[in-house]
């Protein structure tokens, strides 16, 4: 099963879903051969796309939109959030290579704030999987939902073998942390699991989560790991504003929970273009860092408290 | 069942009416609402396939207003028609409903919500393809204000009707000559039209937006199936109806009171120009 497999499997079997593109082909270079008039491309136009999009659904259809991530959540972000946000129009939107996926793009490629922008849209949704096989598992269910949706399209390949039963809302326990759990979405779970693995084999018990989606949030689980973990680690290819730490500060706030989270993101900088894994290494998210970050929080907060 | 220009007239100053008793307790932009008042009239009772009971007919004709706070000519275009109680106007600008500066679809009639502009061609475009998709035979129209077309997403939209052959979709601008606080032509001049829609490849007329002879005659020869979609280039005054605030620039969102409604609405049918004390409000 693929992307595209998924796609035409729906647009074949149920007449509401088409397929529209800003004139992003790259996860769907089969498809216009494949499904013909249901495949629309409005060329480099993002706003565009996405009014039409809300034209379309209030046809009754279900657009599923592609553009990269940069230009169709902020390019187009007042469209998303007036045409498809206030009428809650069930339209798609995939955003490709979002956070560090923009690899040597540069700054202006660089969707790092993407997260934070849709998830203030009253009744958007948020699905940031963190590989093809995870995207695959939650995609059917996200596309026939009936609310709109922002996804962070990711086809990297897994590091894991995921868990196979999706819900929307409900995180993936990748691994149980008795000291310090990780938690993370997308991209970065695979340096979350080496720096967890430098981590255990330094005897410090550390978990990984994988949220899959960031809205509607496993809260219940973010509530309970920070409840029951010395320490907990937000891990995120997202600006530190209005990402995964301020979702899951919210989240403790709001439930009077204190708890020791510390935020390993992009803090107020964009990140040095280059090529993926350079990329990641140059900003110091590669498991190993990562790893040396973590335990010297670890060191300060926790081991000299009152906990040991 | 198509009204005589006599009928349409009368039911022109009804909706004029309407909308100067929206521009006071907080008031309208009644200047704008004024201007298309003759177009939406025209559309609702003489071109377009709707009505209160084709409300979910997608066989239906769509219209959107996309220069949405010319919105009371809408409210009083659809109160006329029954497709809302005219009683419910009084309501214009209560917390208890949804008669506000732009529309919404709690209004029975809109399409769809506007005010922000330059949105509603993308979103008509989307409705138009899917008719086409479907083989459907209805029409789409979108009314834009001039001023609107400075906005560069009506453009995008524009290439995009062309390159789809979208012959079904109908733009009218409502070309009263003048955006929120100046002239068209005296911040960012939009002539000449005619030669940029016919470069972006569309079938471009004009007409006297206030002539119900000529809004006709323009609207009977528009092709509908040449692969082009068509614009409407409607002359229209801002303020009509009203000499007192006609193409008077600081006459754009006003808020009346309810002496000086009393005397607009004799202006209305006197043509005797009223003695208005009040400043305009400025809100944007």
């Amino acid at each position: 099963m693929t992307y595209e497999n998924i796609l035409r499997n729906l647009v074949n079997t149920d007449e509401r879903f088409i397929v529209l593109t800003a004139e992003n082909r790259a996860a769907i270079r089969n498809l216009p051969e494949e499904i013909k008039d249901k495949f629309i491309d409005v060329g480099i136009s993002e706003q565009t796309m996405v009014g039409m999009a809300a034209g379309l659904a209030k046809r009754g259809r279900i657009p599923v939109c592609h553009a990269l991530s940069a230009f169709l959540t902020m390019r187009a972000f007042e469209f998303i959030r007036t045409d498809i946000g206030i009428p809650g129009y069930p339209v798609k939107l995939v955003g490709a290579v979002a956070g560090f996926l923009s690899e040597a793009n540069g700054p202006t490629h660089q969707a790092l704030e993407d997260i934070s922008l849709m998830r203030t849209i009253p009744g958007m949704n948020i699905f940031c999987p963190s590989d093809i096989e995870d995207m695959l598992i939650g995609l059917k269910q996200v596309l026939l939902d009936r609310n709109p949706w922002y996804i962070r399209y990711n086809n990297l390949l897994p590091p894991v073998n995921h868990e196979k039963d999706f819900h929307i809302g409900k995180a993936e326990i990748i691994s149980v942390g008795y000291e310090i759990n990780i938690i993370t979405f997308g991209t970065l779970l695979r340096q979350a699991m080496e720096a967890s693995e430098i981590l255990n084999s330094k005897r410090r018990l550390t978990g990984v989560i994988n949220l899959r989606t960031l809205k509607p949030i496993d809260e219940e689980l973010i509530l309970k790991t920070c409840t029951s973990s010395p320490l907990v680690i937000t891990l995120e290819d997202h600006f530190l504003t209005g990402g995964l730490f301020s979702i899951v500060s919210e989240i403790l706030v709001k439930n009077r929970v204190m708890a020791n989270v510390f935020p390993i993101s992009l803090k107020n900088k964009w990140f040095k273009p280059s090529l993926l894994n350079d990329a990641i290494s140059y900003e110091g998210f590669d498991g190993e860092n990562i790893a040396k970050i973590i335990l010297a929080e670890f060191n300060k907060q926790v081991h000299s408290s009152v906990f040991f | 069942m198509n009204k005589s220009v006599d009928e349409l007239k009368q039911i022109s100053l009804k909706v004029r009416e309407h909308i100067i008793r929206m521009s006071t307790n907080g008031g309208c932009f009644l200047g704008a609402s004024l201007s298309c008042t003759d177009i939406l009239v025209y559309l609702y009772h003489n071109y377009l396939n709707i009505n209160k009971h084709l409300l979910d007919d997608p066989s239906r004709d769509y219209f959107f207003l996309s220069k949405g706070h010319d919105v009371p000519a809408l409210y009083g275009t659809l109160a006329e028609l029954g497709f809302i109680q005219k009683e419910r106007l009084k309501n214009h600008l209560s917390v208890n409903d949804f008669i506000y500066w732009h529309p919404n679809v709690h209004i029975p009639g809109v399409e769809f919500h506007s005010g922000s502009l330059g949105h509603l061609l993308s979103v008509a475009i989307g409705v138009a393809k899917d008719i086409k998709m479907k083989k459907g035979n209805n029409r789409v129209v979108v009314v834009l204000g001039d001023g609107e077309l400075n906005e560069g997403s009506v453009w995008e939209a524009t290439l995009i009707a062309a390159a789809f052959k979208l012959d079904n979709l109908i733009v009218i601008i409502d070309r009263n000559q003048f955006q929120a606080n100046v002239r068209t032509e005296e911040l960012i001049p939009l002539e000449p039209l005619e030669r940029k829609f016919e470069a972006f490849g569309w079938n471009y007329f004009t007409c006297d937006g206030h002539d119900f002879n000529y809004l006709d005659e323009t609207f009977k020869k528009l092709p509908l199936n040449d692969g082009r979609p068509c614009v409407i280039s409607a002359d229209t005054i801002r303020g009509k109806g009203l000499p007192s605030i006609e193409q008077q620039a600081d006459r754009w969102f006003c808020n009346f009171t309810h002496e000086e409604i009393k005397m607009l609405l004799s202006e209305l049918h006197s043509q005797e120009i009223s003695q208005l004390k009040s400043e305009t409000l400025f809100v944007r």
